[in-house]
């Protein structure tokens, strides 16, 4: 049962200079990636027999002083038992001019619809996404709400909403 | 119902051009405002597209904006079957990330509502089940059962659906002096009521024909798409985080982790997702009963400071709520409001699997499928 920081370590000797620090939190440390390199490192930790992270429990989006986020928090569950064998939370950051990050759809399906949420309202784009498109706002929506940025709409098809 | 299309299109020099229709999103089995647009070749399904997004309130914008308090109400109505145990999620998410104490008697409390809420949110899933697939009866003796539990509720915190009753580090209000009584009345007769339901619908020859080995999930399947709670159970994992993770008190109380056994069919078909509800709110009747035994007498809450600011940090944590598991992932930069709050809601995970399970159905079996998962929309979209 490797501990956040064991395999923190693991990657950074499997990806050498695609890991970056490891941050010590009060409550739960994380492991910073970078996005050129997620989809491989996703790829190894989840096919990895000892790692074997089998289900991505959630994708978060966060908007940090000019940058965005992806914070991936991942578990390796024994099917056997139920139990969760060891955890990892990963984070991505990302300029906000440029925001892209390598998809991981095609390693957890669950990602497919976490990642248009996080598109969606965020404004992330999941490069290699099978179908990138919005899921909670409707189509031709403007602007991604949870930017800290996001300026709230005035009117909406007519009505208006001050 | 098993000929897949491939099956018939075997036998068939006729090729016939596929239709496309929509289900819902103002539709009575889709358990609130949900459209798929399905592709369809004759009877059989080709594929299935969920459109959701029509409850979507930005709850997690609101979160930025309002205090932690203040965001306690609104949690009621992310999956509004369940308040109890969505308000729970969100004050041990909070009391986690603050460090804060909950006296003992609030724990008691606290799992005597969540699990009593369980209960009433199984009856609704079986309920509507039942309705889905055309026994009407199943849901008004469901929703007899789950009034009961409604009046305890309004009894305790004045609310039958939204609660507002938790805090951080307690509850709001003790429990009424009539609550032990009524509720033991309750419990006495609720596994009798649970037997009459087993012979209208769970042992119904043409509820069984329609729901076994309908709508398999393997246990890969289901967790690759985030299932959890009992459609994950039903695969046959064990994952109850009460049991692999507990929270409160449950590592001292006693009850079983029910999981499916292919028991009519096929292991993780829609019959094992149903019969594991109804087994569960066994389970958590025998949970209550435990909890209002020893029930102790003592605070119902922390005194917490007037503007309550938790420190800075990151926090993640996930409940077993009746539709799987509430993840609230919290960012505070140590203001009385969240710097960002990210909710993992089960059913949007839960309604992601119906495009890779519904290739080669029959229609009538994609409304078998979808109410077996049990999904509501206000989580969803949140």
């Amino acid at each position: 049962m490797p501990s956040p920081k064991e395999i923190h370590d693991r990657l950074k000797s499997q990806f050498p200079g695609f890991i970056l620090d490891f941050v010590e939190e009060r409550i739960d440390p994380y492991t910073q990636v970078k996005p050129e390199a997620l989809a491989r490192v996703a790829a190894f930790i989840k096919n990895d027999s000892e790692l074997a992270f089998n289900y991505l429990v959630s994708i978060s989006s966060l908007d940090e002083q000019g940058t965005l986020n992806a914070v991936y928090h991942l578990q390796s569950v024994d099917l056997q038992t139920g139990r969760t064998r060891h955890g990892v939370i990963l984070k991505v950051c990302v300029p906000v001019e440029n925001p892209v990050i390598p998809s991981v759809a095609h390693i957890w399906p669950t990602a497919d619809w976490q990642e248009r949420e996080c598109y969606d309202l965020m404004g992330i784009r999941f490069s290699g996404h099978p179908d990138l498109k919005r899921i909670l706002t409707e189509e031709g929506w403007v602007g991604h709400p949870l930017r800290k940025d996001y300026v709230f709409p005035t009117e909406y098809r007519g009505i208006d909403l001050t | 119902m098993s000929q897949s299309i491939n099956q018939v299109l075997e036998f068939s020099p006729l090729k016939t051009d596929g239709m496309t229709i929509n289900m819902g999103p103002q539709h009575p089995s889709t358990h609130g405002v949900l459209r798929l647009i399905v592709t369809t070749d004759g009877e059989f399904i080709e594929s299935v597209e969920p459109v959701v997004g029509y409850l979507h309130r930005c709850k997690e914008k609101i979160g930025e904006n309002v205090t932690y308090a203040q965001f306690m109400p609104y949690t009621d109505r992310l999956d509004y079957l369940a308040g109890m145990n969505n308000n729970w999620a969100w004050a041990m998410a909070v009391e986690k990330l603050a460090g804060i104490k909950v006296p003992e008697r609030a724990e008691y409390i606290r799992v005597i509502m969540g699990e009593l809420n369980r209960i009433a949110s199984h009856l609704v899933a079986i309920g509507t089940y039942g309705l889905d697939l055309g026994a009407w009866s199943p849901l008004v003796y469901a929703f007899n059962e789950r009034e009961k539990i409604m009046d305890l509720f309004e009894k305790t915190c004045g609310a039958r659906l939204t609660y507002n009753y938790y805090r951080f580090g307690g509850v709001s209000k003790d429990l009424p002096d009539e609550f032990r009584e009524e509720c033991g009345k309750l419990l006495a007769g609720f596994d009798s009521f649970l037997d009459e339901i087993d012979t209208l619908l769970s042992e119904n020859y043409i509820f069984i024909k329609r729901t076994a080995n309908v709508g398999v999930f393997s246990a890969k399947l289901a967790l690759d798409y985030g299932l959890t709670g009992p459609n994950l159970r039903a695969s046959g994992v064990p994952r109850d985080l009460r049991r692999v993770a507990p929270y409160s008190i449950y590592d001292r109380l006693q009850f079983d982790v029910i999981v499916g056994h292919g028991t009519k069919g096929i292991l993780g078909d829609c019959w094992d997702r149903y019969d594991c509800r109804i087994k569960e709110m066994r389970q958590s009747a025998r949970i209550v009963r435990q909890c209002l035994k020893d029930l102790p007498e003592g605070e119902i809450k922390t005194k917490l400071p007037a503007v309550f600011r938790p420190p800075k940090g990151h926090v993640f944590f996930a409940a077993e709520n009746p539709k799987g598991e509430l993840g609230f992932y919290i960012v505070s930069d140590g203001s009385t409001k969240p710097a960002r709050l990210h909710i993992r809601g089960p059913s949007f995970h839960s309604v992601s699997i119906l495009p890779a399970v519904s290739h080669g159905v029959m229609i009538a079996d994609l409304v078998a499928i979808l109410g077996s998962i049990d999904i509501v929309l206000g989580e969803v979209d949140r």
